[in-house]
């Protein structure tokens, strides 16, 4: 689960991690009004969405007044951000964050992750942070440097001073570095994020760090022991349909082609992605649908499919193992489509446990759909039927 | 001959008495697993399915000779499960549990440095030799035995190459689904290094995933190791949005390494057969081994 900037820096104000002052509003009066009680002759309004590359996308704005603040947030509440991360159809801008914009003497880019190779908990920082940190890095990946994290949660000294020796961080402001990088690791251990990431880290004109930007992701299988996380606004944000398809047990990620595919597996989803478009077509979606999901909850899924008047066909890929036989999806498929008034051609190829059980109960059942054994000949069929 | 486990292996499962830990021990019986008990605290002494339950793992062990477990506790109470396992010196850990919290596995790893346990999983579909020990929830419909050693991020991925490997008359010595999470137990290179050992074992396929470095260490150790038996690979997401997060949390990229094109590339250069499809691998498979 992503958090939003300003539920992220709640969180970090909380464990000492300095943060500018700021609000949340839904308003443009609000964040008119906010502005003139901050302090500071400056302000940044910022978007708050749930995806990343907000700041190219015109996602943050400075403004010299309150009433540009309010100028401003009535332009972004309410319209659509597209950001590299969002997909064609952007998110909509909900709520802005006004804050007292600071003066940039250096920005930094700190950030705490699991490094999964080595199963441990890493610091990562660079001397180079700012809005095009991420293209840098992947030009010269030499800027980041890291630093490991005890399994116990602290930190080695020696370590740590040649970290920030190496980010050019000295004296009292290294003290002080450290500090933010003793909280941000807390803070990470106690919510059992999965991503922190503080860019920039700003170094002000007043010689003091702050944290300008925070994006916080926690582990979603850890929710079941964060209570006071199903409160936040961002549990519910994210894209509504593919939130629903979670809730029946399916991992579906919406793409922009025209063949909806219904597979079970990750690996699986995506080499079906990946022959799809070898052959020339494009996708409408990913799916995932877990072992533990019902024939129920799969016609939920494939009816998500069906009220998009995007999707020509439907491609049902399936290997059917462990939990998940054949048949189950064969019955959701007969469910989906009765449930449905469009007429969307289906093209099924299934294989492994209980195969023949569901070829048999789809031809019984008169289920319009071309059968096809291999998965290459139900791709090209999926995309024949889809032109 | 295998890896991992065979026909000798004495197993347990831990979480035996639950829905599907009841239903997988009654496959793997069925399968012809020797499973020789169960834990499940607070249900010492009972019978559950035709086997003993224990207490705790080091009791079914000292009372069994287990040599292996599989772990089929819920996700909250996975990570003791695996560390208690780990302390009681089990040779062979086997976790299938999805969606375990990933600062739990963190402790996992580190209970497991310097022990005597090989860890598979979690989020895993285990580890399968055919015809002599199934330790999982795959389907073995298809699997037969054989040569060919497979290691995999993907369950479902893993049915599909068994299938076209036996169809293509090629049986498997023992395929071991390494899991999709991203901190899990042995990776790519710990399974090449134990197939490179096994006699019975005579060509070695990989199935890997965009995100994450398996693949990348598997061609490092490929490079040092000039590999005296034929490596077939498959890499999936060549074709996945690249800022859009798909599949397995381990796919998650961080700083954009671990492109299917990238590891594609590190494999080939580490002298694998890299097939772009997974119906061409059979006959990737089959084209090396003849060629060997």
């Amino acid at each position: 689960m992503n958090l939003y900037e300003y539920e992220a820096k709640e969180i970090l104000a909380q464990y000492g991690v300095p943060v500018p002052e700021g609000r949340s509003v839904m308003t443009a009066a609000d964040a008119e009004a906010a502005a003139k009680e901050l302090p500071g002759h400056k302000f940044a309004v910022k978007a708050q969405i749930l995806a990343g590359g907000r700041g190219l996308a015109g996602g943050v704005e400075l403004a010299p007044t309150p009433s540009k603040v309010g100028e401003i947030a009535k332009r972004m509440l309410g319209s659509r951000l597209v950001t590299v991360q969002t997909g064609a159809e952007g998110e909509t801008v909900e709520r802005v964050y006004v804050e007292t914009a600071v003066d940039s003497r250096k920005d930094f880019f700190l950030a705490v992750l699991v490094d999964q190779a080595l199963a441990q908990i890493v610091v990562l920082g660079s001397r180079n942070g700012g809005v095009d940190f991420e293209d840098r890095v992947a030009r010269e990946p030499g800027i980041v440097e890291t630093l490991p994290v005890n399994s116990d949660g602290s930190l080695d000294d020696t370590a740590c001073d040649g970290f920030l020796s190496r980010l050019g961080i000295a004296g009292d402001l290294a003290a002080e570095a450290r500090r933010i990088i003793d909280a941000l690791v807390k803070v990470f251990r106690r919510i059992d994020a999965t991503l922190i990431e503080i860019n920039p880290l700003t170094l002000t004109s007043e010689n003091t760090f702050s944290a300008i930007d925070a994006k916080v992701s926690i582990d979603n299988n850890a929710l079941f022991r964060h209570p006071e996380f199903a409160g936040l606004a961002s549990s519910a944000g994210g894209d509504e349909i593919e939130m629903q398809a979670q809730k029946d047990e399916i991992n579906l990620v919406r793409l922009d082609g025209n063949i909806g595919v219904v597979v079970n597996g990750a690996g699986l989803a995506l080499a079906t992605q990946d022959g799809i478009s070898d052959a020339g077509g494009k996708a409408a979606n990913f799916m995932d649908i877990r072992t533990t999901a019902t024939s129920l909850q799969v016609a939920r899924g494939i009816g998500i499919l069906l009220s998009d008047p995007n999707v020509k066909s439907i491609l049902v890929n399936i290997h059917g193992g462990g939990m998940t036989p054949c048949d189950t999806i064969a019955e959701a498929l007969a469910l989906a489509l009765a449930w449905s008034d469009r007429k969307v051609p289906v093209v099924t190829r299934l294989a492994g446990h209980n195969a023949d059980y569901a070829r048999q109960m789809l031809v019984d059942r008169g289920i319009p759909h071309e059968r096809c054994d291999s998965m290459r000949d139900a791709i090209s069929a999926a995309i024949a039927r889809a032109a | 001959m295998s890896i991992l486990c065979n026909a000798e292996t004495r197993l347990i499962v831990q979480g035996m008495t639950g829905r599907s830990g009841t239903f997988y021990t009654d496959q793997a019986i069925t399968y012809g697993t020797n499973v020789v008990g169960g834990v499940r605290p607070g249900k010492g002494g009972k019978t559950h399915i035709g086997r003993p339950v224990f207490n705790t793992v080091r009791e079914a062990m000292a009372e069994t000779s287990a040599d292996a477990t599989m772990v089929m506790v819920p996700a909250h109470n996975a990570a003791e499960a695996m560390i208690e396992a780990v302390e009681a010196e089990m040779p062979l850990i086997v976790c299938v549990t999805e969606r375990i919290p990933v600062l739990d596995m963190i402790r996992v790893k580190d209970a497991l440095n310097g022990s005597v346990s090989e860890l598979v999983g979690p989020n895993s579909q285990g580890v399968l030799t055919p015809g002599a020990c199934k330790i999982g929830v795959m389907s073995t419909a298809d699997a037969r035995p054989g040569t060919i050693g497979i290691a995999s991020r993907s369950a479902s991925l893993t049915s599909e190459v068994v299938a076209g490997l036996s169809a293509v008359g090629l049986g498997q010595s023992t395929t071991v689904g390494v899991g999709g999470d991203p901190v899990h137990g042995i990776g790519f290179q710990r399974c090449l290094e134990l197939f490179m050992a096994d006699p019975g074992t005579t060509g070695i396929v990989l199935v890997g995933e965009i995100g994450g470095s398996e693949e990348e260490q598997a061609a490092a150790y490929l490079k040092a190791n000039r590999a005296a038996k034929p490596v077939t690979a498959l890499v999936v997401g060549r074709h996945a949005p690249a800022q859009r997060r798909m599949g397995h949390a381990g796919t998650l990229s961080v700083f954009g390494s671990g492109s299917a094109a990238s590891k594609n590339a590190a494999l080939k250069s580490a002298g694998v057969c890299v097939v772009e499809n997974v119906d061409d691998v059979a006959q990737a498979m089959a084209g090396t081994m003849a060629a060997a």
